[in-house]
């Protein structure tokens, strides 16, 4: 169910993307559709009462298997949010300069290319 | 295995990308001098590293917490590639980006996508795949705005979104593949999802991958950002995209998650070869009516990769049917075959096409003319790169689309291998279109002045033509067994990879 909401959420992002006309809107549905994956990643790591991965020597190992979360996509999501990062500042950065080039946000003034 | 060399194939690349506008900021002649030497370092090592087969384990972790690198034969020949590329390309750059400012950035960027890609192909874990994917093709988007004008931001904002949805696709297939199994270790999920391909949660991480990859890659229908995007960056920067970046991002990293990793199906099979018909038909027939130089060696670009799609997804439809091992292999022998062969003609072609607009100033042959006395050299060059994407013998290109055709063949498809020689037609027509235009006829009164292109960009053409000329020699057998097979057996393999992989061969 969470994850069907996930993707939901990713599809609306998809749909942001596709359907705006406004540079920086698409950036910010590119941003949706990163958050939604990584909200999936960190989902599949979620454990109902678990614990901190972290085991030190006062934990009985058994009981902190079954109780730690994942740790591994908690460390997939940090990097794709860095990463995420990166592609958004580039974004953004792309889109300041289409607008000192032709004056504005709109893509479908944004057109000097042929189709 | 231990050597150290593996490492440093995406070691030297990054180091030089920071070393590069510290140390050279103000000289743009040691800009050009470190970044021709860490190219070529690296060509030096992928050949080295070629006859090497084995697991390297990063920080000694063994799999599956570790991260490892494996070298096999197919990710050894795409090292070998994307380095000979990158080689040739800022050999090319010393010249042609004096156009330019800011040489230092251009060489950073240029060495963090050739890092990218070397990573994609050495890497045998899933989500290192997608950080070195980011990595190249962050890197990318800039390059292609590298110039800053109108068109090229355009471009490259249109490449930039169409890219991060491709990321997010990828990234959620690798997190479907992890819920599945628990493991990020290509090996490691091919072990373990064995027997249990058809659960619904590996089709969708398979559809994911498709799409994602496929967007990488520019196959129809997800093609429309790269006739915008290639043509929009500086000549060399197109030769690495058209050349190796699709292939390395695209159909190598699809080819080695669906092969290697989750396993073809008949059906996956089948869509490959959809996916390649498609891209083959359609890029050439929107090539043949454009007048831009570069727009229309874009849409080759789609054509062609077609080809390469359409030989690997042939072979795995066969595999998966259980039909003979022979003629699979043939089929995947045609496409990687091709995929090598398009990298050196297509960045000629892109070289030939900035040395032209290096001369000229104009990219649309209606523009061009008579340019046979003044360029001799490019109009060499151009002709044989021309002859090699048309299919002509003896050069390569004729080669790998005749053991596609036969591969087609002898698998019953006669009708595909009908299209084939139907596409290879219309390619030999718009490139006879393309040297008529750009050197024969007469020579306008504005190109009088026109010379030839410098000597370090000739001497990278140069390199790439003989190469055209001599690669069918790849298939004599003896040479054959030591390139090409091993590329083949990588892939035909298949889930048998696991196998190898963890073992460390």
């Amino acid at each position: 169910m969470v994850y069907t909401l996930c993707f939901a959420l990713f599809l609306v992002g998809l749909y942001c993307v596709l359907t705006k006309k406004n540079t920086v809107k698409i950036v910010v549905g590119l941003g949706i559709m990163e958050y939604a994956t990584n909200l999936f990643l960190v989902l599949l790591g979620y454990r109902k009462n678990g614990v901190a991965p972290i085991l030190d020597k006062t934990t009985n190992p058994l009981e902190f298997l079954a109780r730690a979360v994942d740790p591994i996509p908690q460390a997939l999501v940090l990097t794709a949010i860095v990463i995420g990062l990166g592609v958004t500042s580039m974004a953004i950065a792309l889109c300041i300069r289409l607008y000192e080039k032709y004056g504005t946000f709109d893509v479908s003034e944004i057109r000097r290319l042929k189709e | 295995m231990s050597s150290i060399l593996p490492p440093l194939l995406v070691a030297i690349p990054l180091g030089a990308a920071f070393l590069i506008p510290i140390l050279a900021r103000r000289l743009g002649r040691l800009a050009d001098a470190l970044g021709n030497l860490a190219t070529f370092a690296l060509l030096v090592i992928a050949v080295l590293v070629f006859p090497a087969r084995g697991v390297y384990q990063i920080g000694g972790w063994n799999p599956p917490i570790g991260i490892s690198w494996v070298l096999d034969g197919l990710s050894n020949l795409m090292l070998v590639v994307v380095n000979l590329v990158s080689c040739a390309a800022t050999l090319f750059s010393i010249p042609y980006m004096e156009q330019y400012t800011s040489k230092h950035k251009y060489y950073s960027l240029f060495l963090l996508m050739v890092a990218g890609m070397n990573g994609v192909a050495l890497t045998g874990d899933l989500f290192n795949l997608f950080v070195f994917l980011e990595i190249a093709s962050i890197a990318s988007y800039a390059l292609v705005a590298f110039g800053g004008r109108h068109e090229e931001l355009e471009a490259s904002f249109k490449y930039l979104v169409l890219g991060s949805i491709g990321s997010s696709l990828v990234l959620f297939g690798i997190a479907f593949a992890y819920a599945a199994t628990g493991y990020l270790n290509m090996a490691a999920i091919s072990t373990a999802i064995t027997g249990r391909q058809s659960s619904p949660v590996l089709i969708l991480a398979a559809v994911f991958f498709l799409v994602g990859f496929g967007i990488k890659a520019a196959v129809v229908p997800f093609h429309p950002w790269l006739p915008d995007a290639h043509p929009s960056a500086p000549a060399p920067i197109s030769a690495m995209l058209s050349g190796v970046l699709i292939k390395a991002l695209g159909v190598y990293a699809l080819s080695r998650v669906l092969f290697n990793v989750i396993g073809v199906t008949p059906i996956i099979g089948a869509v490959l070869i959809a996916v390649g018909v498609l891209s083959m038909v359609v890029g050439v027939f929107l090539a043949v009516g454009q007048w831009d130089f570069k727009r229309l060696l874009a849409y080759h670009s789609i054509s062609q990769m077609g080809y390469v799609v359409l030989g690997i997804g042939l072979g795995g439809y066969i595999l998966a049917r259980g039909g003979a091992r022979s003629a699979a292999a043939l089929a995947m022998l045609g496409g990687v075959f091709h995929l090598a062969n398009h990298s050196v003609f297509k960045s000629l072609l892109f070289l030939c096409s900035g040395s032209i607009e290096f001369a000229t100033g104009t990219r649309q042959l209606k523009e061009m003319g008579g340019l046979r006395e003044r360029m001799p050299l490019t109009r060499t060059t151009c002709t044989i790169a021309s002859l090699s994407i048309a299919g002509v013998p003896p050069f390569n290109g004729f080669w790998s689309k005749l053991i596609i055709i036969i591969a087609a063949i002898q698998a019953g498809f006669a009708w595909l291998a009908a299209i084939t020689i139907l596409v290879s037609l219309v390619t030999l027509i718009s490139f006879l279109k393309v040297l008529r235009y750009a050197f024969l006829g007469p020579l306008p009164e504005a190109l009088k002045e026109v010379r030839e292109a410098p000597a370090l960009m000739s001497i990278s053409m140069v390199m790439l033509a003989v190469l055209c000329a001599v690669m069918g020699l790849l298939l004599v057998p003896a040479v054959r067994e030591l390139v090409l097979d091993p590329a083949v057996a990588a892939l035909s393999q298949g889930m048998e990879y696991a196998r190898g992989a963890l073992a460390g061969f």
